[in-house]
Parts: C-alpha cells; sequence; structure tokens
C-alpha cells in the first residue's frame, strides 16, 4: 500500500453512508473544528471515463488513463498504475465512438501511448460520476491543518464492453489531503479515520473499485486460451472446456466486430474461429462423431465468410509500411488503391454484419454452446479414458513428428504447396501446445514454443508475401475492371509485388536453418522433455 | 517566477494589508503564490493564522541548513503558500552580513530554486532601511511601495527611486500606490491626484483608509476572502489588476 492510499479510506456499504459519514466527522472533532468548505477546490461534480483497448494494452504496460470531462472539453490523464502522474493532455472533447489514440491530437499523451495501443481503438471501459464535498479541519487557530474529501461515485461500464450498461453504486470514499507544511496533522486525521467502525483503508483505487463493482476485474479479457483444465480430467471435458473458451473469446469480440471499432475484433474473433477448427479435426476423437462433422463445416463458413475483410484489414493495416518501401514510385501514386481497398472494405463489412446478425451464426453459437455444456457438465457413466494428458501426449506427439516428415522432405526444389502445407501443420502443432498449456512444464513449454514460432516466422513470411502479391495482381485487375487505377498506380503496386517476391525467396532461404533448429536434434531433445516431463 | 516586495521604510503604511491580498489575489487568478513574511513582528503570518515560527530559525534559512521549501506552509487558499516570519528575522541584518561573499544578493540566490514552483513571489518587508531592505531591492522584479498622502510619504519616495537607479545590473521595477487614503481629507486628494499625475510608476489606484481593512486582523483572512464585496476588495482587486498587467 503506498503513501497516498495509506490516506484514503472506504465506507463499507454504501446503504450505511449517512452515519460512518456522521461517526467520521464525530471521530475527527475529538482533535479538529470540523468545518464544511463548500467552495473548494474540487468540489461538485467530477465525471471521469477510464479508457484502455479491448485487451488492456495500457493496464498491462502498468498505465491507466483517464478522461477527465471539464466545461470546455477535458484533459487526458495518463499515470502509473500507483497513481503518479505521467503524462496530460487537454483535448476539445472525447468522441462518443471509441477513437484511435492516432486520432488525438498531438500532445504528451498521445506520444506515449500511440504505439503502445495500436492499432486497437480506446475504448470507454468505466464511467464514473462522482459527487465531492470538501471539509476542512481546523487547528486551535481556526487554520486549516488537513482536509477531508469525500467521494460519492455511480459507475457505469459503457457499450461495447463487458458488463455493458450496468450501472453500480460505490461505497462513499474518503481521502484526507495534507496542507503544506503540516504533515503531522494529516497522519492525526487519519489515524483518527481508521478507528472509524464501517471505515477501512481503501485497498483499491477508484478505477479498481469500479470494476470490481462491475462484475469486472482489469485484464479480463485475453485472446489467449487459458481454459481450466487439468491432466486427470476426462479427455471429452477438458475439450468441451476448451471449446467454451474459444466460444467465449468469438462472442466477447462480436459487438466490438459489429461497431467496427477496430480491426482487432475481427482477428481475435477469426483466431478463436481458426483454433476451433482445428480443435474439431485434431481432438474431435472424443466428441460426439455427428457433432465434429456438422461443426466443422459450420466453422469453416465462419471462417470464410470473415476472410475477405481480414485481408483488406492486413494491406490498409501495413498500408503505410508498404508504401516506405517504394523506390522509383511515389507514395501518392498507391493512394488510388488505398480508397479502392476502403470501398471494398466497407462493401465486405456489410456482408459480414450480415452473416453476423444472421440466424445461421445464431444457431452456431447457441447451439453449440448447449452441446459443450452438456459434454462438459453431464454426470453419469463416461468413459475416463482418455484424460486430458494422455489426449494432449498422443495428439501433440504425433503431430510434432508429422512436420519433422514433412519438413524433411521439403528440398530447394520442392514446390511453394509443401511449403503452405508445412506451415498450416506447425500451426495446428502451436494450437496444441496452446490448448494443453496449462498441462506442461512452463519452462520447456516456452523453449518448444519458441523453436516453433521462429520455423512459423519463417513460413507465415514466405507464405503472406506469395499470397499478398497474388492478392495485388487480382486488385490491379478490379481496379482496372472499374476504370480506378491510373498508370501511376499500377506501376506502384508492380513496384510492391517485386519487394514481396524478394521478400518470399529470402524467407525460402531461411527455412532450412529454422526447420533444422525446430527438427534437429536439440529441437527434439525439447519437445521430449515437454512430453515426458509434463505432470 | 516574478519577485513583488512591498516596502517602505516607514511602518503602519499598510504594507502588510496589501502584501496578503496581493498575493491572494495572486493566487485566486490560478498563479501559484508564495508571501514570504520578511517582518519579525509576523503580521502577514498571524493574519494566515500560521505561527510565527521557522525550525532553526532565519539563521537556518540564511545559512542554507534549511531550504526555503522544508519552512513553508500552506494556507487556507488554493495556490498560495506562506513562509512564516521568525523572530530571529529581527537579526536577520547580522546573519545576512555574515553569508559570505556579495550579502545583498544573498535573498536572491535563496529565492532562485523556488522558480520551478511559483509564478509569484510577494515579499513582505519589515520597515528599516538595513541590508535586509537592500537584499530585498535586489531580489525583487517590483518594488511596491505603499504611500501615505503626505509630503514627506513622497519625498521617501524620492530618494528610493534615486537609490534604486544606482544599483549595477538588475534594478527592480518601483511602483508606488497611496495607501490608507482618507478622501476627507483635502491634502490626501491634492497629493493623490498631483503625484499620480506627475510620476509615471505611481499607480491610478488608491488604497482608501477603511475599518473593514483594520478587520483583517481580527478575521485573520485578507479582505477580498472575507468581504470580497467591499469598496477596499474592489480596490485590491483594482491594484493587482494594474501591477499585474505590466509583468
Amino acid at each position: 500500500m503506498t503513501a497516498a492510499n495509506l490516506r484514503e479510506f472506504v465506507a463499507d456499504t454504501p446503504a450505511e453512508e449517512d452515519s460512518t459519514l456522521a461517526a467520521a466527522h464525530s471521530a475527527l472533532s475529538q482533535a479538529f473544528t470540523v468545518m464544511e468548505e463548500p467552495g473548494a477546490a474540487g468540489c461538485g461534480t467530477c465525471r471521469r471515463t477510464w479508457l484502455d483497448t479491448f485487451d488492456w494494452r495500457l493496464y498491462k504496460a502498468g498505465l491507466t488513463l483517464e478522461f477527465e470531462q471539464t466545461r470546455r472539453g477535458g484533459r487526458l490523464l495518463l499515470s502509473k498504475a500507483d497513481g503518479t502522474p505521467q503524462a496530460e493532455q487537454s483535448v476539445t472533447r472525447w468522441p462518443r465512438r471509441p477513437g484511435l489514440a492516432e486520432d488525438l491530437p498531438d500532445g504528451p499523451v498521445r506520444d506515449r501511448i500511440l504505439v503502445l495501443t495500436s492499432p486497437r481503438a480506446l475504448l470507454p471501459i468505466v464511467k464514473a460520476v462522482s459527487t465531492v464535498s470538501v471539509t476542512r479541519l481546523l487547528n486551535v487557530d481556526g487554520k486549516t491543518v488537513a482536509r477531508l474529501v469525500t467521494e460519492r461515485v455511480t459507475v457505469t461500464a459503457p457499450p461495447g464492453n463487458i458488463a455493458a450498461d450496468t450501472t453500480a453504486e460505490l461505497p462513499p470514499r474518503l481521502a484526507v489531503t495534507e496542507v503544506r507544511g503540516y504533515p503531522g496533522q494529516a497522519r492525526r486525521a487519519v489515524a483518527l479515520l481508521a478507528g472509524v467502525p464501517g471505515v477501512s483503508h481503501a485497498s483499491q483505487g477508484l478505477f479498481t473499485a469500479a470494476l470490481t463493482a462491475l462484475g469486472r476485474h482489469p485484464a479480463d479479457y485475453t485472446s489467449g486460451v487459458d481454459a481450466e483444465i487439468t491432466a486427470a480430467m476426462p479427455a471429452p471435458v477438458a475439450v468441451a472446456r476448451l471449446l467454451l473458451r474459444l466460444l467465449d473469446t468469438m462472442e466477447l469480440n462480436v459487438p466490438g466486430v459489429l461497431r467496427d471499432i477496430d480491426t482487432e475484433f475481427l482477428h481475435d474473433f477469426r483466431v478463436a474461429v481458426r483454433r476451433t477448427r482445428s480443435a474439431i479435426k485434431l481432438l474431435g476423437q472424443v466428441l460426439p462423431a455427428d457433432l465434429a462433422g456438422h461443426y466443422k463445416t459450420e466453422f469453416k463458413w465462419l471462417g470464410d465468410v470473415t476472410t475477405p475483410i481480414r485481408d483488406l484489414d492486413v494491406h490498409l493495416l501495413g498500408f503505410d509500411a508498404m508504401t516506405e518501401q517504394l523506390v522509383a514510385a511515389s507514395p501518392a501514386d498507391l493512394e488510388p488503391l488505398r480508397a479502392f481497398l476502403a470501398r471494398r472494405r466497407a462493401r465486405e463489412f456489410r456482408r459480414l454484419a450480415a452473416a453476423l446478425r444472421g440466424p445461421r451464426f445464431r444457431a452456431i453459437t447457441q447451439d453449440w454452446r448447449k452441446a459443450l455444456l452438456e459434454l462438459r457438465d453431464v454426470d453419469g457413466p463416461r468413459r475416463r479414458r482418455p484424460t486430458a494428458a494422455e489426449l494432449a501426449l498422443s495428439t501433440t506427439g504425433r503431430s510434432f513428428r508429422r512436420i519433422v516428415a514433412q519438413g524433411g522432405a521439403i528440398t530447394p526444389a520442392s514446390p511453394p504447396e509443401s511449403l503452405h502445407d508445412l506451415r498450416k501443420r506447425a500451426k495446428e502443432l502451436r494450437y496444441l501446445l496452446e490448448f494443453f498449456a496449462p498441462l506442461h512444464d512452463p519452462v520447456a513449454y516456452r523453449k518448444v514454443v519458441s523453436d516453433l514460432k521462429q520455423l512459423q516466422d519463417c513460413l507465415g513470411e514466405f507464405q503472406d508475401d506469395e499470397v499478398q502479391r497474388h492478392e495485388i495482381s487480382e486488385l490491379a485487375d478490379a481496379m482496372l475492371a472499374e476504370r480506378a487505377a491510373p498508370a501511376a498506380t499500377l506501376l506502384a503496386m508492380g513496384e510492391i509485388a517485386a519487394n514481396l517476391a524478394v521478400g518470399q525467396a529470402e524467407a525460402r532461404a531461411e527455412f532450412a536453418a529454422r526447420f533444422g533448429r525446430f527438427a534437429g536434434p536439440a529441437g527434439r531433445e525439447r519437445v521430449r522433455v515437454l512430453l515426458e516431463g509434463r505432470p | 517566477m516574478k519577485i513583488f516586495a512591498t516596502y517602505n521604510i516607514k511602518g503602519g503604511v499598510g504594507k502588510t494589508t496589501a502584501a496578503v491580498n496581493l498575493a491572494y489575489l495572486s493566487a485566486a487568478d490560478g498563479c501559484r503564490t508564495l508571501l514570504w513574511d520578511l517582518d519579525p513582528q509576523g503580521a502577514a503570518s498571524f493574519l494566515f493564522r500560521v505561527k510565527p515560527r521557522v525550525k532553526g530559525g532565519g539563521k537556518a534559512l540564511i545559512r542554507g541548513t534549511k531550504a526555503l521549501d522544508d519552512a513553508i506552509k500552506g494556507t487556507d487558499f488554493d495556490h498560495l503558500d506562506l513562509l512564516p516570519a521568525d523572530f530571529t528575522y529581527r537579526n536577520m541584518d547580522l546573519l545576512l552580513d555574515d553569508a559570505g561573499a556579495r550579502p545583498t544578493r544573498k535573498l536572491a540566490r535563496l529565492l532562485k530554486p523556488l522558480a520551478a514552483e511559483y509564478d509569484h513571489v510577494f515579499l513582505d518587508c519589515p520597515p528599516s532601511i538595513s541590508l535586509v531592505s537592500e537584499n530585498v531591492m535586489h531580489a525583487a522584479d517590483v518594488l511596491l511601495v505603499p504611500l501615505i498622502p503626505t509630503t514627506l510619504s513622497v519625498r521617501t519616495l524620492d530618494q528610493l527611486t534615486e537609490f534604486v537607479a544606482g544599483f549595477n545590473g538588475h534594478r527592480p521595477q518601483v511602483r508606488a500606490f497611496f495607501s490608507m487614503v482618507d478622501r476627507r481629507k483635502k491634502l490626501h486628494q491634492e497629493i493623490t491626484r498631483d503625484l499620480q499625475a506627475e510620476r509615471p510608476g505611481v499607480a491610478a489606484t488608491p488604497i482608501p483608509a477603511l475599518s473593514v481593512i483594520e478587520r483583517m486582523s481580527v478575521e485573520r483572512a485578507p479582505v477580498s476572502a472575507f468581504a470580497p464585496r467591499s469598496v477596499a476588495a474592489r480596490a485590491y482587486r483594482a491594484l493587482w489588476s494594474e501591477i499585474s498587467k505590466d509583468i
């Protein structure tokens, strides 16, 4: 607890607010004359909104961002988790819709958060309306030697959030503030308050307390799998838990996708769909056969309807980096392509929104959840074997051996498809490792994932460059067909395609070394330790 | 950081009431303001209900064993702090004289570290002509000189202006204003009118002699705080507008 929050207290319950505050004043009057200060600085109503990205990037970096509304606009305050101010910036207004940090006017807060948050939008996480009153604590000379600040707070989770539109009233918060040169008097007031029944030291800051009251906690969203599974759990139960966790992730991201808040809602949604498809494919043997078969088709559909817009997002997100690579052409030459991509995206977004609001998607989520819950919760005689650990061992080992065999057969003369296929297998292994991460030794897990990630990066670079090259070519055709492609733009696109081909060749040249590290004797040993060392 | 000093060789001319009210108005405008009560009588400290005591006394401050920063007390008003008086300030001349090279610049050196913390510093000086006053004149950007409208006061202003003009390097701006003006007295009216017309450094706003200003010692607060609509409060506000306009 810091010195600052040692001076902060909270009443135990909102219901007993008046009697608790009266008791606090009575305790303080043992040492001070207690006097209301109606016009004091900070008195009145205060409106604050805490902002973060949906995946809590600021919180994870140890920062909190607060927007304080004032009569003429407002100001953004960036602080460390312990409340130490980091940067402050005036803004004329905060947009009703969540905005990107890059849309903020230039200033110290923008500078600090831009790289951290990009490409995610800043989302209002909690809104608080506080009524603040100030009481002066006077010594025998009638001099103010400390102040008691009382804050009554109502908090709301804004739309687009987990627990959206929930409102809660917090127990009143009391804080003793020191007057310069009178530290002893502030300490005395703190000691008196600490002895008041129904008043405790505030263990949480206002932001955290607000989240708790709304049934949330910081960093309560992650795109990771982190399902609660144990080694001895029957495999169908473990797989149902994994799949339910992935379904939760999909559903949590749908509002953000539909409001088109930022591109990463769809990205996280798609990753959860891909993981689900891999889980059905690789672990589906422990699910009822008809269930796996039906949802294999359904999730493929869901993956397909989200692909076009993600591809366009990837182009648009990387657009500036792409133009920076131009040597012969000018960045301005590519602007017609950017406009074309944006128009296409708007069209594709309408299709995607219709699909996510439609009956097929609704049926997938509802029926899939129902089936998984039954699988997870139904009592009665059930096959206890295989356990989650046995399933992890057999599937992970098989997946690894397959990669070793397929990758070992790749030579410089092999067609690109062989690398594409290996990439899929590597992704499957990665998903298996993530699914069963709680069953593995963390050190052994990190080592294997690190090797695999390097291989995946190389294979990803190879394939992404090829896919993007084909897409550039298709986009050029489409732009020509719509007469939206000046010659300069086509030439610039040609240069981009050439750069992609160079990148792809470099990735191909690196493949043998990366694969060697992953599948060579040392890599195999790391996988053996991982699988045999599991609990 | 701008340093104002209320100074007059004579006592009882309204230095402290001016320092207290002008510092209060500066803070009310949102400027971070410090008032240093240099008068061992501690009248300004009394008016802000702060005990006229500094740990280690004037010696510790002048010798630097206690930073000014550590002796500062918050007043009851936002943005306004006070460096209290101490009875040992009566020996400040001797302390300054012992303070090493360039003893007339010691206060200026002591105040320098506060530049990041305050926009305005007011020095409320004891009535005298001494090493303390010379230090104050070297430290101040503006000397605020309250004048009772008498012929002798005018002579004192002339002497002071001449003294400051003889400084090498930094010279404070001398701003006089009439204080304790009794509009019923013909002499007050004449001197106020004539001097304001003759001297560019004399403020147009006079501070009248009013009982509400005397009540400050009963209320122990600036007149602008306890009687903000009074004639006296309006006069101090007008005077501060005039002075702050030039900085």
